[in-house]
């Protein structure tokens, strides 16, 4: 950091005393950085340390995740076709179960995310403040709940419970291609999506409360002087203003829900793909690992590596859109 | 479009608190009041009573009337709701929103009141409140712009365009000025002046030249003791408070003789 004595801009001699900057002609454009220096408190550069070391160290664990993935699934891409699960290449084994991923994850935010932000508006702007203390430490307490548990109880309570549900699906939309032919143990896809749904409902809850609660009073006050009933008010300043964090929340969720493994692999019986979300067979990519990882060996390994690695691009991709999308709107965040 | 104000026997409180003490004034349709007096003395609590904009604190409450025209907004089944959208308010901090573009700042209150409304209306309106706010000029070519990359001052304009835009009877300004350079505060005096002839203006400033030279009617709070409820201690004419005060509070106030 410090410059070196023959840099062009810093003219200094680095020996000399900071009196001696007084006596150089008032014009060098050299004189006061080295002064600027000199204010650098150890604090500050300590602390700059830590942050630029930690920073560094997330990256380098990213890199290395990457690494891993690349080098140890590239086996399943070069691979002959026959020689791959299913015998049609590695893209014929990964798009059912990529599909499968999306769309649990998928549906688990569609449900998840309207009760979030409904609970959380509640919590932040209609129930007495006791009430809502109470049910927001309720909702933190879901998330507390292992996985484990979830699958479990997905599985033996949620499931049989869906079968009449999903007989009545099957019987008034069966002209859409989701709701065909109804699963008699309710193992489907859509079990382990709405248990999802409960799994990934905290994090975007939480989340949302604590954007709603901080809308500066200020907007909210101008709302209501200009005659807003409160649910105006919310639309027009508490809304808008969450909106970048919700976002986030709902992410986070997403990103939860595409990389959950327990409850998807105890729920779900798995199989092919198919459009039809209440009938057996799908399965998601953290699934398909943890049910062949332990048997799995050479080019099966790698198969599950490589599947692996299109989990994390899928998931890198989620939050680069996360991130753009709330980049796109930050013009009018207020921030500026 | 302008209302008499007819406030009796205010008594103003927080929770257990009570912060304004048995005010009753009349404001007239069409002139400029204004409020002056020491910080803490309770001008922003009172202001905030005419428009029901106090009761949003939580524990907040009022005792007494406040009649607009005969009707008392503190009466049974009014709805404050209502009462906004005949009283505005602009506040000390310019309080644009900030997701919204400059033009649907100003139309934000209009959208509320009246649900739909075509394109080209809405551009009039816009526009024409804008030119009400003096801001028409500075905004034109970026009315599609956020309304939080404007100036201060700006802001300000906005915020008093967003007022107007709706067409209340009386407009509050709590301290509009306080936060804004002296061309910005001049820009925004100019305006009072003009709106006085569509609207009952009640302004609240720490700035007695201000005061001096925007309102027709001061109305000087003051505190007895700290801890205690402040009250009105003087309502006249503003030629009156400034030159010719009947009180020796006042009198010490306006000449800085303040202890
Ligand atoms: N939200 C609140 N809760 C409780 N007490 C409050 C609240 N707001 C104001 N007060 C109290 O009410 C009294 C009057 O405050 P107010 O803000 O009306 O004074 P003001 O005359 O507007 O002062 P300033 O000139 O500094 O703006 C003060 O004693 C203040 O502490
Ligand atoms: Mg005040």
């Amino acid at each position: 950091m410090t410059a070196p004595p023959d840099e062009p801009r810093g003219d200094h001699d680095p020996t000399a005393t900071s009196g001696s900057v007084a006596t150089r002609p008032p014009d060098s454009p050299g004189t006061t950085r080295p002064k600027a220096r000199a204010t650098r408190r150890p604090g500050d550069v300590v602390f700059s340390g830590l942050s630029l070391a930690s920073g560094l160290i997330i990256l380098l664990i990213l890199v290395l995740v990457a690494v891993f993935l690349i080098q140890q699934g590239w086996p399943a891409f070069t691979a002959d076709s026959e020689e791959i699960s299913g015998g049609e290449g590695f893209f014929g084994y990964i798009w059912p179960l990529v599909a499968g991923t999306v769309v649990a994850s998928i549906i688990a935010m569609v449900v998840a995310t309207p009760i979030a932000v409904g609970i959380a508006l509640f919590v932040s702007h209609y129930a007495p403040r006791r009430i809502g203390v109470v049910i927001g430490f309720v909702v933190d307490l879901l998330a507390a709940v292992p996985s484990v548990v979830f699958g479990m109880w997905g599985l033996q309570t949620f499931a049989p419970q869906f079968v009449p549900l999903f007989g009545w699906l099957e019987d008034t939309l069966s002209f859409l291609p989701f709701f065909e032919d109804g699963s008699a143990t309710g193992r489907t896809l859509m079990t382990a999506s709405l248990v999802l749904a409960v799994m990934i409902l905290p994090i975007i809850t939480s989340v949302s409360r604590e954007v709603f609660l901080q809308t500066p009073r200020l907007h909210e006050e101008a709302a209501l002087a200009l005659g807003a009933t409160k649910w105006e008010m919310i639309r027009t300043a508490v809304i808008p203003f969450g909106t970048p964090g919700v976002i986030g929340g709902v992410m986070l969720g997403l990103g939860r829900a595409l990389g959950e493994t327990m409850a998807v692999t105890l729920i779900l019986s798995p199989g092919a793909f198919t459009w039809n979300i209440i009938g057996s067979g799908n399965n998601t990519i953290p699934a398909e690992i943890a049910l062949n990882f332990p048997e799995a060996s050479g080019l099966r390994l790698a198969e599950l590596i490589a599947a692996g690695l299109v989990l994390f691009v899928i998931t890198l991709i989620v939050n680069l859109f996360a991130r753009w999308i709330v980049a796109k709107r930050s013009e009018f965040s207020g921030a500026n | 479009m302008s209302k008499r104000i007819d406030v009796k026997n205010l008594d103003i409180f927080y929770g257990d608190f009570q912060a304004v003490k048995d005010v009753s004034m009349v404001i007239e349709p069409k002139s400029v009041t204004a409020f002056i007096g020491p910080s803490g003395c309770g001008k922003s609590t009172f202001i905030r009573t005419l428009n029901r904009m106090h009761e949003v604190i939580p524990g907040a409450r009022v005792e007494g009337e406040v009649l607009i025209d005969g009707q008392n907004l503190y009466g049974r089944g009014v709805d404050p709701v209502d009462v906004r959208r005949q009283v505005g308010m602009v506040f000390q901090r310019p309080n644009p929103f900030p997701t919204m573009s400059i033009r649907d700042n100003v139309l934000a209150g209009v959208k509320l009141n009246s649900k739909r409304m075509s394109g080209k209306a809405a551009d009039e309106l816009a526009e024409r409140a804008l030119r009400g706010a003096n801001l028409w000029n500075e905004v034109k070519d970026r009315l599609d712009k956020p309304g939080s990359g404007l100036s201060g001052g700006q802001q300000q304009r906005l915020c008093i365009a967003r007022a107007i835009a709706v067409q209340p009877e009386v407009i509050l300004m709590d301290e509009p000025c306080s936060a804004l350079d002296p061309i910005s505060t001049l820009a925004i005096e100019d305006l009072i002046n003009e709106l006085k002839s569509d609207y009952t203006v009640v302004i609240v400033t720490h700035n007695m030249q201000q005061a001096a030279r925007v309102s027709d009617r001061t109305g000087f709070f003051n505190l007895e003791a700290t801890g205690q409820p402040g009250q009105l201690v003087e309502f006249d004419d503003t030629q009156k408070i400034f030159n010719n005060p009947s009180q020796k509070a006042t009198e010490d106030y306006i000449s800085g003789r303040f202890g």
